[in-house]
């Protein structure tokens, strides 16, 4: 596994700061973009366009795990920031969503009671709101590692509401939610192998 | 007489709505034959095959015809209308078509008694429309109306837009247009119109008859079930752009709410 031995020692050498300036530059970009013109609806656009970041960066970070398990390339050294990250596109999201495509609080309101999608993605980001209030090395470590793990499972059904709430929103058959949540799915059931390994052991 | 008044109304309120940019119209689109995206249309629809093009008159009729788009250009005298336009996905536009009533294509076939529909069809062309490849939707795309809907006096056959000929995202070379229902009962680029006795299959009610109604009259009281109806979003007004108001029958309740006397609207939505 030559590959894998200089990918892990290149990752060592590698900091992580660069993935939250490139994530902030991204969302100043589609902000940019939405500012700019370029887009005919820039708000439904950028709503879009930050849910689907906040999404793939959910699926990137699950991808850590099992690339370490199946290809012995150890990345987990970037999971904390991946998954941050993706919490901060989910906000982002939202705030579009609350701030710029719905306007008024009582509709924001009425839609997470009443309209189903609304409220499958708004229990998604909820329930992530834990895990990225325990990402510090201070909080993890008057926690323990038991605790955190517990929490941080919390993502496996934040990203399944998330992949149904984008699924929800399509009209007709549309391919891309239907990858998302194919490629979701797929890296879940991933886990469920190395997850018996341990119980096991 | 009457209605012919009423349609003037219309026309002299809709003087005071400024129409959105030719470019915003024309890159911001629901065809699911080219894609679901909203830009996807206006990038994939330079295959739609255009030429030749004809529309059959069929059902129950006596004397069923095939015209061609050629010999329609030519015998229809087409005018400028505004109408607002509301997508049911709540945003909206203002649109310069050209067009002509569906009503004088109509008159060039006597129905049978029973016709009480009719049923519209989008062309197919499986080689040129990636969304049918990839079968988006049970295709071919077909809408209806009402037999008096169809002639009612708003309702367009449109062949452009801004006095340029209908651009193919935008439903070339010929659709139609009814200004006071969601979007999607605005058919693009049809080929056929069949009258009929029963209530005509509908590609959105079909798929969905819980979210889609037949008659899908923009109706603010009346929510999609995933949003709400009440407000829409004008197109063109930015990243800050505000909500606005939806109207009953998209302002036009004037010329149509006796269409629709005596229904009860949240059930026959």
């Amino acid at each position: 596994m030559a590959v894998a031995d200089r990918i892990n020692q290149g990752a060592r050498k590698m900091p992580i700061w660069p993935l939250y300036l490139l994530a902030l530059a991204y969302a100043g970009y589609q902000f940019w973009l939405g500012l700019s013109g370029v887009w005919v609806e820039p708000i439904n656009t950028l709503e879009r366009q930050y849910g689907e970041a906040a999404l793939t960066m959910l699926i990137v970070s699950l991808t850590i795990t099992p690339i370490r398990e199946y290809l012995r390339i150890n990345l987990i050294k970037f999971r904390r920031a991946l998954g941050l990250i993706a919490f901060f596109f989910v906000v982002a999201h939202f705030l579009v969503w609350a701030l710029l495509d719905v306007q008024s609080a009582s509709r924001v309101w009425a839609d997470i009671v009443k309209r189903p999608y609304v409220t499958v993605g708004m229990v998604g980001f909820v329930l992530l709101i834990p895990l990225a209030a325990t990402s510090a090395n201070r909080i993890i470590r008057k926690i323990g590692p038991i605790l955190w793990r517990r929490i941080h499972s919390l993502v496996y059904p934040a990203v399944l509401l998330a992949c149904l709430h984008y699924l929800w929103l399509a009209r007709g058959f549309q391919i891309e939610p239907i990858a998302y949540l194919v490629i979701t799915i797929g890296l879940l059931v991933l886990r469920l192998k190395p997850v018996k390994r341990r119980v096991a052991a | 007489g009457a209605s012919a008044l009423s349609i003037a109304g219309g026309l002299q309120a809709s003087e005071t709505l400024e129409p959105n940019t030719f470019e915003q119209i024309t890159t911001y689109n629901n065809f699911y034959e080219f894609g679901t995206g909203k830009d996807d249309p206006s990038k994939n629809a330079h295959n739609l095959q255009t030429e030749p093009w004809s529309i059959e008159v069929d059902g129950l009729v006596e004397n069923p015809l095939t015209i061609s788009f050629d010999e329609i250009a030519s015998e229809f005298e087409t005018e400028e209308r505004i109408y607002r336009f509301r997508c049911v996905e709540a945003w909206s536009m203002v649109i310069p078509w050209n067009g002509f009533e569906l009503a004088d294509l109509l008159d060039r076939v006597t129905p049978l008694p029973e016709a009480k529909y009719v049923q519209f069809e989008t062309a197919v062309q499986p080689e040129n429309m990636i969304g049918v490849k990839r079968g988006v939707l049970d295709f071919p795309y077909r809408e209806g109306l009402r037999l008096d809907e169809a002639r009612h006096p708003l309702t367009l056959l449109a062949t452009g837009i801004y006095g340029e000929p209908m651009p193919n995202q935008n439903g070339a070379p010929i659709r139609i247009v009814v200004p006071w229902k969601y979007g999607f009962k605005s058919i693009k680029s049809i080929v056929r119109i069949t009258f009929t006795e029963e209530e005509p299959f509908t590609t959105w009610v079909d798929l969905n008859s819980r979210e889609y109604g037949f008659y899908s009259n923009v109706n603010p009281t009346v929510d999609h079930p995933r949003w709400s109806q009440s407000t829409e979003r004008l197109i063109g007004g930015g990243l800050f752009n505000a909500r606005q108001d939806t109207l009953m029958f998209n302002g036009y309740e004037e010329e149509v709410a006796s269409l629709y006397e005596g229904m009860d609207l949240t059930k026959q939505f």
